[in-house]
């Protein structure tokens, strides 16, 4: 079995590909345009639709603004649309950002990109360009949305569920910071706020209807979801229906960025822990990974194969991701430009270290 | 009447790899209609240097002879006949 692991760094894209999730190629900063204007921008999101294949990945070129660039055979060549593939209308008076985020469903084409400022877009022709999400765009708390630290985003996408036993075409779960977590079950024609349970630390409310700043949801494989937030780590099998329930026993802080949930058994999800709003440093400056096999229920630590010494680079809200494998693998990346790979339940393994430091990262077999 | 716009080597391989290019454009043209001329020939440079919504990326700087064009009336400046108009990324990002 091969692997390929996809890193957007702040400095460019890095490609790893290995048999076993111990020994790997490292490749990169892919060159993703001949000017290299876009080689070196900071990627964001990267996406490998499943469907295809296509690596998509969202470039930010400091001077020369936001693209999105493809590649058809794992990274050895890209290219970017004849026109700019994500754009506001005219009427909204915004532009783009960033891309945070790509998502894929069942239907093979579709793509949704979730973009800074806060906004969803959508593909029907594999990425090459999309369309904005009027309803949510239109929604009347847009007003009430604003930017956290690291920016203003819809940054999940989670196509076609809405919790555990309800999926449809139809549904989607997105997450924003902040603004906090929106449902549709109409395909996007309406939107309505799910976020009963969490916290808001920085608003009056303890419990606003929206406004929270979540940082990350992972979709169990039964259709419950894990939530990292600013400030609080949460469970629900159904947030519309049920809320959000705090399952914090065991980390050693509730704040964080990355959350990512076992593909195959539901009880079982990856937590990177970061010390505080305050302070975004690894708690005891210890490169730190919590996983719990029961719900959430207890949290211990997986660090077998991480250093040793201090540590103080975290892990961003898209810096870890698992393959999906029928024995399934887990990656993450630090802002000190590590990438480590594990099997299942087994130690980490270093992938590369030195990048710049590692904004996101995807994975596929191959 | 014919400006020349003067674009940076990043950018070329956007405009046919060239590095000067003429731009007609009518005697009482502003800065954006030079840029929309040079876009109309070239539509890959408008979103390096133009959001979507027609505005100036922050990190591009264009100058008008020597001015950058924020120091003068921006996308709104005069450009006369035989002026210079060069696009250069700024000193910040990278």
């Amino acid at each position: 079995m091969t692997y390929l692991l996809v890193i957007g760094t702040r400095k460019g894209l890095f490609t790893a590909t290995g048999e076993d999730r111990r020994t790997w190629e490292v490749r990169g900063p892919h060159r993703l345009d001949s000017a290299d204007h876009a080689s070196m921008s900071a990627v964001y999101a990267v996406g490998i639709d499943p469907h295809s294949g296509r690596i998509l990945a969202g470039a930010e070129s400091s001077h020369f603004g936001p693209s999105v660039w493809y590649s058809d055979d794992a990274g050895e060549h890209w290219r970017e649309p004849g026109t700019a593939p994500l754009a506001f209308p005219e009427d909204t008076g915004a532009s783009l950002t960033r891309v945070w985020q790509f998502a894929f469903g069942d239907v093979p084409g579709v793509v949704h990109a979730g973009v800074e400022p806060h906004a969803l877009f959508r593909s029907a022709d594999g990425g090459q360009s999309f369309e904005l999400v009027r309803a949510l765009w239109d929604h009347p708390h847009r007003a009430d949305w604003f930017p956290g630290a690291g920016g203003g985003a819809v940054h999940t996408i989670l196509p076609g569920v809405l919790g555990c036993g309800e999926r449809s075409p139809e549904a989607m779960t997105v997450a924003m910071s902040t603004g906090g977590v929106y449902q549709t079950g109409d395909g996007g024609a309406s939107w309505a706020p799910a976020n009963r349970g969490i916290s808001a630390v920085f608003l009056p409310e303890d419990e606003p209807e929206y406004g929270q700043c979540v940082h990350k949801v992972a979709l169990a494989p039964d259709g419950s979801m894990y939530a990292q937030n600013h400030h609080g780590v949460y469970r629900s099998e159904h947030p519309a229906r049920d809320g959000w329930q705090a399952v914090e026993k065991g980390l050693p802080t509730n704040f964080g960025f990355a959350m990512v949930a076992h593909p195959h058994r539901p009880g079982t999800a990856l937590n990177f822990p970061v010390v505080s709003q305050e302070v975004h440093l690894p708690p005891e400056h210890r490169l730190g990974v919590y996983r719990t096999d029961d719900g959430g229920g207890r949290w211990l630590p997986a660090t077998e194969g991480l250093p040793e010494e201090p540590y103080f680079g975290i892990v961003l809200r898209d810096a870890a991701c698992t393959d999906g494998a029928d024995s399934p693998g887990f990656y993450f990346g630090t802002r000190s430009g590590d990438v480590y790979a594990a099997d299942d339940g087994g130690p980490w393994h270093r992938v590369a270290a030195h990048l710049p430091d590692v904004l996101c990262v995807r994975a596929t077999e191959v | 009447m014919s400006v020349t716009v003067h674009l940076p080597g990043l950018l070329r391989a956007d405009a046919g790899g060239a590095a000067h290019l003429p731009v007609d454009a009518d005697p009482s043209a502003v800065l954006r209609d030079v840029l929309d001329g040079l876009v109309s020939e070239h539509p890959g440079l408008d979103r390096r240097i133009r959001d979507e919504q027609g505005r100036l990326r922050r990190y591009v700087n264009v100058f008008v002879d020597a001015e950058e064009c924020r120091a003068l009336n921006g996308l709104d400046t005069p450009v006369p006949e035989g002026t210079d108009v060069r696009i250069l990324p700024s000193v910040a990002g990278g």
